[in-house]
């Protein structure tokens, strides 16, 4: 992985230094309120319900082990014992002190960590595939683009304070985990007829309020370029995109309100001013950073002992859920599973993350991956450990074979924790979890996205699961609205609402009833999004709403 | 020295007088249910009254809001040539849009950018453009709701002189024009990313 050298150090030593002074100008109250605002959103301090809530970066979602290591201390020492990581592949603590605060990004600093840019309106965050490097469909790593995009976006000086948050994935596998199309620009690599690395720049999309697939503005962009066209995407949104009215400010309605010719057009004339300018990336320096992310030293000849191990059922469950092809023969790559019944999906405790990270070291050459679906993955685990490696992640609750299943929901942490949350939602995943605790049943109904918002910020990213479900508040109280045929991926869409919303109560018995006429609808072995988009939402109305008008 | 404004990286005294536009009855309004803080970029903007009723005085050197400059030209010819004559902008106006073809930025010794909120990052891309689409060349002030936190940002995009907000300390602001030794990306002031400047 990526690796500091003094020039990236110093940046996060430099940061630590110039928030510790904003912080104490803040305390003194030579900053009000709103002018600190946007200073501590730069650096993923918000203030929530109970306690301030801090966002640590975890740059496309990988790890190594000495820094989850330092998180579970930090979770010690300054939290309760445990974070959330959440969709945007980050972690995020719930009770640390604002007095704390510096003290934190010292230490995260001490190992190549920040919490820069993790929220505010600014560039975020850049996410990828969480199989990026192993996965036998990939083309191009996006992970050498994402830490050259992660250095360019981090304090760029033009794109501190745009209009809103901004989002950038990238692919490069021919299916696509990054939800490319789902972002505020999305970037898949692909290989042209003369094997050329080219880009598919996708622009405007975007969950939230207002969830809108991303259009492409273009179709082959040289990889050159990404850094100098993106900066032309963003300048025209900065200085175009709406600012009176933080509802339409992201750049998905600017895109909608010209269309994208006329978006195009003013992209391309913005660009002419700066494509082949300094920011054009050479191939030195992507050489220089594809260096860190070479090939471990994988081992040939494993022979894999997984036969001898057919009629272990619940070892089997786990095979087939819980690990994913790789490119290298022998190898495997292993989801642990932070979505057992009982706890907040995404949740993990300083003792699980220190495992994992031991794991990790014994297992998978001492790197980590968080995947958006609030996993942990450890990506290169040759086959000969796999049943040695279930056996620890069974005894730390990291085991549930239910990955891709109904009860692997993806979760924001709603209403329990955020102040922005119409409706709790860790709550619902549980009760849903509690109805769906036989493993073979869940095994039969097969892949199915569940995914849970507090609120139509859609950190869950509700609208492309296969099940989607919306808190929202009604006379103040708490009310779920649920969408189906919602998906993510190459066949990306937006999930419908089936009616009326429901109380908490009625959720895991409308769940049942989706799951029931699914099961008797179904041809064969049909999954379910496939079963949805074929009958449509009525069979689904008709029972859910029987005896109502809908 | 009783003076706001930093100008190659020093407290200087001003030479400039800014013109400020007559003040008007604003209509409050809302959107989502919150008053609305910011306009939009290419928002109608003054009114004519407000242009005819802005004083221009007859000597010194003035920064004047863009549309009276544009209203006054012919008379102020000789004066702009002479070097006394700025014009300002808020950060939702659209500079090119007004000026004709063959008017270069250059003839400005100054150009001011006025952010009415810190919020508000358009004054990032604006200057990004004036440098590196228009060329210009002369003195880029940065004034209105500046404060200590933009101007790592503002120097890096292109500006050359701040005017720092009123009640604030100049001083303990300036500091923070050195907030980062080495960044990451090319802009106005250092021109090539750090894997151009440096050997990595």
């Amino acid at each position: 992985m990526y690796k500091y050298d003094e020039i990236d150090q110093a940046i996060v030593d430099e940061r630590v230094a110039q928030y510790e002074n904003q912080l104490s100008r803040y305390l003194n109250q030579e900053l009000t309120d709103e002018e600190f605002r946007p200073l501590r959103l730069q650096n993923g301090l918000y203030i929530q319900r109970h306690a301030p809530m801090l966002r640590i970066a975890i740059p496309y979602g990988l790890l190594s082990s000495k820094q989850l290591k330092k998180l579970a201390e930090i979770a010690d020492k300054y939290d309760r014992g445990y974070g959330h990581f959440s969709t945007r592949q980050n972690l995020q603590l719930n009770w640390p002190k604002l007095e704390d605060t510096p003290d934190i990004l010292r230490e995260l600093a001490s190992v190549q960590m920040h919490a820069i840019q993790t929220s505010g309106n600014c560039v975020r965050n850049i996410t990828t595939d969480q199989f990026s490097g192993i996965t036998p469909d990939e083309i191009i790593d996006p992970r050498h683009i994402a830490e050259i995009m992660r250095q360019w976006s981090t304090f760029h000086p033009e794109f501190a304070l745009l209009p809103r948050k901004f989002k950038i994935a990238v692919t490069g596998s021919s299916k696509d985990r990054a939800l490319v199309q789902a972002h505020d620009i999305g970037l898949e690599f692909y290989l042209d007829e003369q094997k050329q690395i080219v880009v598919k720049v996708w622009v405007g999309g975007g969950l939230g309020r207002t969830p809108i697939l991303g259009s492409v503005i273009n179709e082959r962009l040289e990889w050159q370029h990404i850094l100098t066209y993106c900066e032309a995407i963003l300048r025209v949104y900065n200085l175009y995109g709406r600012r009176d009215n933080s509802f339409k400010a992201r750049i998905k309605i600017l895109v909608k309100a010209l269309g994208i010719e006329k978006f195009k057009t003013l992209v391309e004339e913005e660009w002419q001013y700066i494509k082949d300018g300094p920011n054009t990336i050479t191939e030195s320096e992507l050489q220089r950073v594809k260096a860190f992310f070479s090939e471990p030293a994988y081992e040939s000849n494993i022979i894999s002992n997984l036969e001898a191990y057919q009629n272990d059922k619940a070892f089997s469950q786990w095979l087939t859920r819980c690990t994913h092809k790789h490119k290298k023969q022998g190898y495997r790559a292993v989801t642990l599973s932070l979505k057992p019944t009982h706890t907040a999906p995404g949740d993990a405790t300083s003792e699980q993350m220190r495992a994992v990270a031991s794991m990790a070291d014994e297992y998978s050459f001492g790197e980590i991956r968080v995947s958006h679906e609030q996993n942990l993955i450890l990506a290169d685990v040759r086959e000969d450990n796999l049943r040695e490696l279930w056996k620890k992640a069974k005894d730390l609750n990291l085991a549930t074979p239910n990955v891709g299943l109904l009860t692997d929901i993806i979760c924001c942490p709603g209403g329990d924790f955020c102040s922005l949350a119409n409706a709790k939602s860790i709550p619902i995943a549980e009760s849903i979890q509690a109805v769906f605790d036989d493993m073979d049943y869940l095994h039969d109904i097969g892949d199915i996205n569940l995914n849970i918002s507090g609120c139509m910020n859609a950190c869950g990213h509700h609208h492309v699961g296969h099940i989607g479900i919306l808190g929202v508040d009604k006379n103040d109280s708490e009310w779920y609205q649920v969408t189906l045929g919602g998906n993510q991926g190459n066949f990306a869409s937006i999930g419908k609402v089936i009616g009326p919303s429901f109380s908490a109560a009625q959720m895991p018995e409308v769940i049942r009833k989706i799951i029931s006429v699914f099961t008797t609808v179904r041809h064969d072995d049909e999954l379910f999004i496939d079963c949805v988009h074929r009958v449509g939402l009525e069979p689904f109305k008709d029972l859910i709403y029987l005896g109502e008008e809908h | 020295m009783n003076s706001q404004l930093v100008l190659h990286d020093k407290i200087q005294d001003d030479a400039w007088q800014v013109i400020e536009l007559p003040a008007i009855e604003v209509e409050i309004k809302k959107q989502a249910g919150k008053i609305v803080q910011f306009k939009l970029t290419g928002e109608d903007f003054p009114t004519q009254k407000q242009i005819e009723d802005t004083v221009v005085p007859e000597k010194g050197h003035l920064i004047l809001p863009l549309k009276v400059f544009l209203h006054h030209k012919k008379a102020l010819d000789q004066r702009l040539k002479l070097g006394e004559i700025a014009i300002w902008i808020y950060t939702h106006e659209e500079i090119e849009k007004n000026l004709d073809n063959g008017d270069s930025l250059n003839q400005f010794p100054l150009i001011a950018i006025k952010t009415e909120k810190f919020a508000d990052g358009r004054i990032f891309s604006i200057a990004a453009r004036i440098r590196n689409k228009f060329h210009f060349k002369n003195d880029l002030r940065a004034m209105g709701d500046v404060l200590k936190d933009q101007l790592y940002f503002l120097k890096r995009v292109g500006f050359s002189s701040y005017m720092i907000r009123a009640d604030r300390n100049v001083n303990d602001a300036i500091s923070s024009l050195k907030d980062f030794s080495d960044p990451y990306q090319g802009a106005y002031d250092l021109k090539e990313p750090v894997w151009r400047r440096k050997n990595r």
